[in-house]
């Protein structure tokens, strides 16, 4: 975490260091910066909306010019899928909150409760996807398909591609959420992520947070306009 | 959280942050989404696109502001994110001019 710098000034206790003894006046002092996480954590969080903004203006673009296919293939999308995965997403993020809450205030067993639980959700939106992407698959719909190239209108191949790079592109942002969350619960295990030092579970929350955000507009966009 | 230590917290509210009030935030968020659902088993024509994108925008900036707390945050950060919020908006109108003129005109 950050640089180490040792400090010879002989500053007061204000560190949250280890002194090396008052007499040589030498203290090792670890320097953070909470601020400056965040401040990183929001920038990357910027160029990950870039990722997926790019993709959404192409979708756009793609709908306003073939809306009829738009509205034929999303009629194939099961909604009841796409609710049940945007409520599991939501409450995710709820539990993750509460991961922070619990940790502020020191209840470390109730944290790591609520962060297992949240990776539990990330695993369940995960499974949904691979019933929803097989059903799929297996009714010869995926890029490069036969059915598709052969059967189906431009718009609708372009519809389906676009499902399919931007729920799976979408979902590996879920799978890494869940690897950091599995990092920030050894870390509050062994203490080095504490009620008083919490920014790095913060920020995989804000991570956590932003998938939350970009599945809160794939849902409709995809599974609703029909 | 006194602001001379260098390793005080982000925050800068002084209470302990609660459950109630994100619990609360997640029952408008789910309520939202029935909602989402609802309406678009209606057939609202030109504005079915316009609703869905509304609901979606309100739910996203409940999640913005409580759960990712850029209400409790500072000028600066507030301030990046509605200048990238505002480009973005622009290159999707900017945008809309060419799709329209090209596919509807």
């Amino acid at each position: 975490m950050g640089t180490t710098t040792v400090d010879a000034h002989g500053h007061s206790n204000n560190h949250a260091g280890h002194g090396y003894g008052d007499n040589d006046q030498l203290y090792v002092h670890f320097h953070r910066d909470d601020y400056g996480s965040k401040f990183g954590m929001w920038l990357f969080l910027f160029t990950e909306v870039l990722l997926f903004g790019g993709l959404f203006v192409l979708y756009y673009g793609y709908r306003i010019a073939y809306p009829q296919d738009y509205h034929n293939a999303a009629m194939e999308l099961n909604i009841v899928m796409g609710a049940v995965n945007t409520l599991v997403l939501l409450t995710s993020s709820l539990t993750m909150v509460l991961s922070i809450v619990a940790l502020r205030r020191e209840n470390i067993k109730t944290s790591l409760l609520y962060l297992a639980i949240t990776f539990g959700f990330g695993a369940t939106f995960c499974v949904n996807k691979y019933f929803e992407w097989s059903a799929k698959i297996h009714h010869g719909i995926y890029p490069g398909s036969l059915e598709l190239q052969e059967t189906r209108p431009a718009g609708e191949v372009v519809f389906f591609g676009l499902y399919y790079l931007m729920t799976g592109l979408h979902t590996f942002h879920v799978i890494v959420g869940m690897v950091v969350m599995v990092f920030c619960y050894i870390f509050i295990k062994t203490g080095t992520i504490n009620s008083n030092k919490y920014i790095v579970l913060e920020n995989a929350g804000l991570y956590w947070h932003l998938v939350d955000l970009i599945w809160i507009f794939l849902f409709p966009l995809f599974y609703l306009l029909h | 959280m006194s602001g001379h230590n260098e390793n005080t917290s982000v925050d800068t509210h002084e209470h302990l942050p609660s459950y109630g009030k994100n619990v609360m935030i997640w029952l408008v968020l789910v309520a939202l989404t029935a909602l989402t659902v609802t309406v678009a088993s209606i057939n609202l024509g030109d504005y079915t696109f316009f609703f869905a994108m509304l609901i979606a925008s309100i739910k996203a900036m409940l999640v913005i502001n409580i759960f990712m707390h850029i209400k409790y945050d500072d000028l600066l950060m507030k301030g990046i994110l509605v200048a990238c919020g505002f480009i973005f908006m622009i290159i999707f109108v900017i945008y809309s001019f060419d799709l329209f003129n090209t596919y509807t005109g």
